[in-house]
C-alpha cells in the first residue's frame, strides 16, 4: 500500500513536470517581443537599446531558454514565483491575496454539487421513470447545457434590477467579514455547483440503479429491512465510488469554468487575475497561474484515486 | 444509418447485405422512435446549421452595420432582439454569430478528434514505447482544465479564427486518443488482424484496412458528444476576450460586449446566451442518441473511466458502466 502511494505520487510529480514543460514551451513561442507587450509600440520605440537589454535582463528573459526554465523551477521551489510585468507585486502575493476567494468558490461549489446532486440522484433511482425522475433528468440535461458564465450573468442582471446589486470591487476575506465574504462567493459557487450537481445526479442515478439489482439488496429487502435503510445503508455506499471519481474529473470543469464565472460575477478572484494576465500577455503570471490550476487538478485526482483504496476494501494494491 | 456503421460496432464483421437493405429513411425513423429526444435534437441542430449557412439571407440586417439613431434600443417590431451599444441589430448578430461559433466548434472537434483518433490507432496497434510515451503526453494534456489550456494556447499563437480552432482542437486530442486506443487494442487481438499479420501485411496497411474501419463508430460518437463542449469553450473564450477578435459576431463576443456598458441591457445578455444553450442542448441530445445507437460501450460511465484524467486505479476498479438497457430508458 505504501509502495503504491509512493508510486502514484511520483507519477503525479512526473505529470506536473511535463505540465510545466508544456506551459513553458507554449508561452515562449509567443510571437512578438515581450517588451512591446509591456510598454506598447511607442514606449518600446522610445527606449534606448541599453534600456531594452537591461529590462530584459531584469525580467530574466535574456537567458537561454533551458536556463530560464531551471530558474522557474527554482523559483517554484523557493516559493517566489517571479514578478508581474505590470504590477509591483510578486505572483506569490497575488495567489495569497486572491487565491482564498477562488478556493472558497471551488469548495463551496463542490458542497453544493453533492448537496443537490446526490439527493436528486437517489430520488430518481428509487422511482425510475416516474414523473419526478423525468423532471430531475430533464433539469440535469438543461443544467449541463447552460454555460455557467451566462447563468451567472443572468443572475447578476436580475439582482441588479431588483436589488441594485453591484459587483464586488475589493476582496473581503472570510476572516475579515464572513457575511460580506459569503455574498461575494455564493453566486459563483451556486452556478458552478449546479452544473456539477447535474452530472453527479446522473451518475448517482445510474450507479444506484445498477447496485439496486444486486443480490445483497434483494437479501436486505427479503429479510425485511425498511426500504429507506436498504437504499441509504446497503445500496448507496456501494454506488458512491464512481460518483467520487466523477467529482474529481468534474474539478476540471470547475477550475476552468470558475475563470469565466468569476468574470461574469465580477469577483476579483484568481481566475480574473489569469484572464487579465492573458490579455496583457503577462507571461510570468500566466505560466505560474496555469501551472497552479493544473497542479490542483492533478493533486485532487491523485487524492481521488488514493481514496479508492481506503473506501473500497475489495481493492488491493500491490 | 447505413449498415456499415452497425456492422463496425460488432466484434466480428456481420454480413453487410442483411442490414444494408433497410433504407436510410427507415433507419432514421427507427432512430427517432427509439430516442425521440435525440431526434428533436437532430432537427433543431440541423435547423441551426441551416440558419448559420444561410445567415446572409436569414438575417434581417447587416450584423456589422451601426446605427447611431438606434443605440441600446429595446426589442421592438423593427429589431426583434433589440440593438447594441452602437445600434447593431442583435438578431442579425446572433444569426451571424451562429456561423462563426458553429464553424469554430465543428472545425475544432473534427481536427482534434481526428488527430487524437489517428494517434490512438497508432498507440493501440503499435504499443510498446511509442504507446507509453504517447499515453504520458495525453495524460499531461488532460491535466489542464480545458478552458485554461485553450486560453494559454490561443494566447501563444494569436487570437485569430485559426488560432482559436487549434486551441480548442488540442484540448480534444486526448479524449480521441484514449478511447480509440482502447478500441485498437481490442481489434489488434482479433483473428483476422492476426491473419493479416501472418500473410505479411505491413503495420500501416493493417491499421488502415483493418483497425481504422472499426474505429468509425466510436469516432462518430466522440465527435458528436464533444460538439457541445467545443461550443461552450468557444463562447467562453469570446466572453473572456481571448477568442475570435471583434467585430466578428460570435455569441461569446456578444456576451462580452453586453457588459461593457454601465447598465447591462437584458436583451444583449439573454439572446446570445439562449442561442448557446439551445445549440448545446440540441447537440448534446443528438450526441447521446448517436452514442446509444452506435456504441453502448461508450456510455458515460465507461467513457469517464477511459478518459478520466490520470486514472491509474481505474484498471483496479470494477467497471460500472451503466448498462445498455438503462441508456435506452434515459435521454
Amino acid at each position: 500500500m505504501r509502495k503504491y502511494l509512493a508510486r502514484r505520487a511520483l507519477f503525479a510529480l512526473g505529470t506536473l513536470i511535463g505540465v510545466s514543460l508544456i506551459i513553458f514551451v507554449v508561452l515562449r513561442i509567443l510571437p512578438g517581443d515581450p517588451l512591446v507587450a509591456i510598454l506598447g509600440v511607442e514606449g518600446h520605440a522610445r527606449m534606448t537599446k541599453e534600456d531594452r537589454v537591461r529590462i530584459m535582463h531584469d525580467l530574466g528573459l535574456s537567458d537561454p531558454l533551458p536556463v530560464q526554465y531551471v530558474h522557474w523551477l527554482r523559483d517554484i521551489a523557493t516559493g517566489k514565483l517571479g514578478k508581474s510585468f505590470f504590477r509591483g507585486d510578486t505572483v506569490a502575493d497575488l495567489i495569497l491575496h486572491r487565491g482564498p476567494i477562488s478556493a472558497e468558490i471551488g469548495i463551496l461549489a463542490l458542497i453544493v454539487s453533492w448537496l443537490v446532486g446526490l439527493p436528486v440522484g437517489i430520488v430518481s433511482a428509487v422511482k425510475p421513470n416516474s414523473s419526478l425522475d423525468n423532471i430531475a433528468r430533464s433539469l440535469a440535461i438543461l443544467f449541463i447545457a447552460i454555460p455557467g458564465f451566462w447563468l451567472g450573468m443572468l443572475i447578476v442582471l436580475a439582482l441588479l434590477f431588483w436589488f441594485g446589486y453591484k459587483s464586488p470591487l475589493i476582496i473581503v476575506h472570510v476572516w475579515q467579514s464572513p457575511w460580506q465574504n459569503l455574498q461575494i462567493v455564493i453566486g459563483p459557487a451556486i452556478v458552478l455547483g449546479l452544473a456539477q450537481g447535474a452530472y453527479i445526479a446522473r451518475m448517482a442515478r445510474s450507479c444506484l440503479l445498477e447496485v439496486i439489482r444486486e443480490d445483497y439488496v434483494r437479501t436486505a429487502r427479503a429479510k425485511g429491512v425498511v426500504e429507506r435503510r436498504v437504499v441509504l445503508g446497503h445500496a448507496l455506499p456501494n454506488a458512491l465510488l464512481p460518483v467520487i471519481t466523477i467529482s474529481g474529473v468534474l474539478l476540471g470543469f470547475v477550475l476552468g469554468g470558475s475563470v469565466a464565472v468569476e468574470q461574469a460575477f465580477g469577483v476579483p478572484g484568481l481566475g480574473r487575475a489569469l484572464v487579465t494576465a492573458v490579455i496583457e500577455r503577462d507571461i510570468i503570471v500566466v505560466q505560474n497561474l496555469v501551472l497552479l490550476y493544473a497542479a490542483i487538478f492533478v493533486v485532487v485526482n491523485l487524492l481521488v484515486d488514493l481514496s479508492y483504496a481506503w473506501l473500497d476494501p475489495r481493492i488491493h494494491y500491490a | 444509418m447505413p449498415g456499415w456503421i452497425r456492422a463496425s460496432t460488432m466484434p466480428e464483421p456481420a454480413p453487410v447485405s442483411a442490414t444494408a437493405e433497410r433504407s436510410v429513411v427507415r433507419e432514421l425513423i427507427a432512430f427517432a422512435s427509439r430516442t425521440p429526444l435525440s431526434a428533436v435534437g437532430a432537427i433543431v441542430g440541423l435547423l441551426i446549421v441551416a440558419i448559420a449557412l444561410g445567415a446572409n439571407w436569414v438575417a434581417p440586417l447587416d450584423p456589422l452595420k451601426t446605427n447611431f439613431r438606434r443605440m441600446n434600443h429595446e426589442p421592438d417590431a423593427q429589431s426583434l432582439f433589440g440593438t447594441d451599444q452602437v445600434g447593431r441589430d442583435t438578431l442579425s448578430r446572433v444569426i451571424h454569430g451562429a456561423r462563426t461559433s458553429l464553424f469554430v466548434a465543428f472545425a475544432a472537434v473534427l481536427l482534434g478528434t481526428t488527430v487524437g483518433s489517428l494517434w490512438g490507432v497508432a498507440c493501440g496497434y503499435l504499443g510498446g514505447r511509442f504507446d507509453l510515451a504517447s499515453q504520458r503526453i495525453m495524460e499531461i494534456l488532460q491535466s489542464f482544465p480545458d478552458l485554461i489550456l485553450a486560453m494559454a494556447i490561443s494566447m501563444a499563437i494569436g487570437t485569430g479564427l485559426p488560432a482559436v480552432i487549434v486551441a480548442i482542437a488540442i484540448t480534444r486530442i486526448p479524449f480521441g486518443g484514449r478511447v480509440i486506443r482502447s478500441v485498437a487494442i481490442t481489434v489488434r487481438e482479433m483473428a483476422y488482424v492476426e491473419a493479416g499479420r501472418a500473410s505479411g501485411a505491413s503495420a500501416f496497411r493493417i491499421m488502415r484496412l483493418h483497425v481504422l474501419p472499426q474505429c468509425v463508430a466510436p469516432y462518430l460518437v466522440l465527435a458528436s458528444t464533444h460538439l457541445g463542449v467545443a461550443i461552450v469553450i468557444e463562447a467562453a473564450l469570446g466572453f473572456l476576450g481571448v477568442g475570435v477578435p471583434p467585430p466578428t459576431p460570435t455569441w461569446g463576443n456578444m456576451l462580452a460586449d453586453s457588459i461593457t456598458g454601465l447598465v447591462p441591457r437584458w436583451w444583449l445578455v439573454l439572446f446570445p446566451g439562449l442561442a448557446i444553450t439551445i445549440t448545446v442542448l440540441a447537440f448534446n441530445l443528438l450526441g447521446d442518441g448517436i452514442r446509444d445507437t452506435l456504441d453502448p460501450r461508450l456510455s458515460p460511465g465507461f467513457l469517464r473511466l477511459v478518459t478520466g484524467s490520470g486514472r491509474g486505479a481505474a484498471t483496479a476498479t470494477p467497471t460500472r458502466a451503466p448498462s445498455l438497457q438503462e441508456n435506452r430508458t434515459g435521454a
